[in-house]
């Protein structure tokens, strides 16, 4: 298989990279890692008469801690974030579990973000932790957050002009841990279901910001609100990992598919938040 | 598009539409067909090259992607001194059998012993995670990538 003919444009700048999108219009899409593009070109399913190939750009590869912020930068690849020794809670936990070892020496977390694939890792770990995805276009950069990112199933609000350059994710500054729980049927498949922890603890032990978001049961990545609302304020327990169980496995719309069915899928994600906050208050208390 | 691309030490450079897949201009351009095509889908590995020293699945690379860039395939593992460790390993272990999947397993294990010189045995069954082998030989798979490791081990620390 191979794609259908496009014209490449190998953009060394970010301005030459924005300006080339602009130019290619509709039919232009970007090109980092190419780990979910270029297999979605050769099954003819996306079929862009421009690509602007962004890896040559100088200055976009670091992962780095700067200002309260962890910053990855465009062409950060998913191995580089499993490798980074900055990186913390749930992001930690997340990378392994992207796609499989050779996807991840290629493709980019940020790819991942933009590409806004419904069952994809990044966007529900983002949703807990709290992200900005730094766009730039040709009026230069503007910050989305990423549940104004999200958009829907492969959508997102970024203009047609814009390039996501990097991603500014808060680092807790007291004490915090997270985790993600995926289950997948093998290595590289989609989650079967995933669930991302994020848990910010007080002087008193309290729990003063939570982060819970599912993967593969709802038509896009779902942020469960009434569930980190609940956690808010009290003291961590199994009593109320409990409750906030039940608000997640509500919270999510499984299907019967070949993954397995609706019931199953609920189940799982109640036994994984249970386990899921545990850890990550666990983490937490030992930060 | 103009490119040049290293493939296991030698420069080539050819003329190619920017829809050319890697692993079609390292079998059809170039000649070397080592590198197998297999689901062609970002599944199973047997497509497997080292990219500027990492394992990448070549059949989801552009070939303009790989301009300027150190490629190995599995032709490239020999020495002067002949095989490679990992294909001796493989030869002794019985680490194939219908020998399709074999390339992108060797190159994935070379890769590997070259970061992690004692691999446990879940260091390369984590390693060769993203590479499928039809016969599901993957016992003798791992022995060959942990006997390669010991007998590279062995010889760095005799000379």
């Amino acid at each position: 298989m191979f794609p259908s003919r496009f014209d490449l444009v190998v953009a060394q700048t970010v301005g030459e990279a924005v300006e080339a999108r602009a130019d290619a219009g509709e039919g232009g899409r970007f090109l980092a890692g190419g780990q979910s593009l270029i297999p979605m070109m050769k099954m003819r399913v996306a079929f862009p008469d421009t690509l602007i190939d962004i890896n040559r750009i100088a200055g976009l590869d670091a992962i780095e801690r700067d200002n309260g912020h962890l910053h990855v930068g465009a062409l950060v690849r998913h191995a580089d974030v499993v490798a980074s020794g900055v990186t913390f809670g749930a992001i930690a936990s997340a990378a392994p579990w992207v796609a499989d070892p050779l996807v991840r020496n290629r493709g980019t977390m940020c790819g991942s973000v933009a590409h806004c694939d419904p069952e994809g890792d990044w966007n529900s770990v983002l949703l807990a932790t709290g992200a900005d995805v730094v766009a730039h276009g040709p009026n230069g950069e503007r910050a989305i957050p990423i549940a104004d990112f999200i958009d829907g199933a492969f959508t997102s609000t970024l203009g047609e002009d814009e390039l996501v350059v990097g991603l500014r994710i808060p680092v807790p500054s007291g004490r915090s841990g997270g985790a993600y729980l995926k289950l997948e049927r093998k290595v590289g498949d989609y989650a079967t279901v995933a669930v991302a922890f994020h848990l910010e603890l007080d002087d008193s032990g309290a729990i003063s910001g939570a982060g819970l978001a599912l993967t593969s049961v709802n038509p896009i990545n779902n942020k469960v609100g009434d569930a980190e609302a609940l956690l808010v304020g009290q003291q961590p327990s199994a009593e109320l990992f409990a409750e906030a169980a039940e608000l997640a496995a509500a919270a999510a719309e499984p299907r019967d598919d070949v993954r397995g069915t609706a019931a199953w899928k609920r189940q799982v994600v109640r036994t994984y938040t249970k386990r899921g906050l545990a850890a990550a208050a666990q983490q937490a208390e030992g930060s | 598009m103009e490119i040049t691309v290293t493939i296991n030490g030698s420069d080539h450079a050819s003329d190619v539409e920017p829809r050319t897949l890697l692993v079609d201009h390292i079998r059809r351009t170039v000649g070397l067909t080592g590198t197998h095509v297999g689901c062609d889908t970002t599944s199973c590995g047997a497509c497997t090259v080292l990219m500027d020293g990492k394992p990448v699945k070549a059949c989801t690379v552009l070939a303009a992607q790989a301009d300027g860039a150190e490629v190995t395939t599995v032709e490239g593992l020999k020495t002067a001194d002949g095989l490679h460790p990992i294909q001796s390993a493989f030869t002794d272990d019985h680490g194939l059998q219908c020998g399709f999947c074999t390339p992108g397993m060797m190159l994935v294990g070379a890769s590997l012993i070259s970061e992690n010189p004692d691999p446990s045995e879940d260091d390369v069954r984590w390693a060769i995670s993203g590479n499928l082998c039809r016969c599901t030989g993957y016992m003798n798979i791992v022995k060959a990538i942990q006997t390669a490791a010991a007998r590279v081990a062995e010889s760095s620390n005799g000379s």
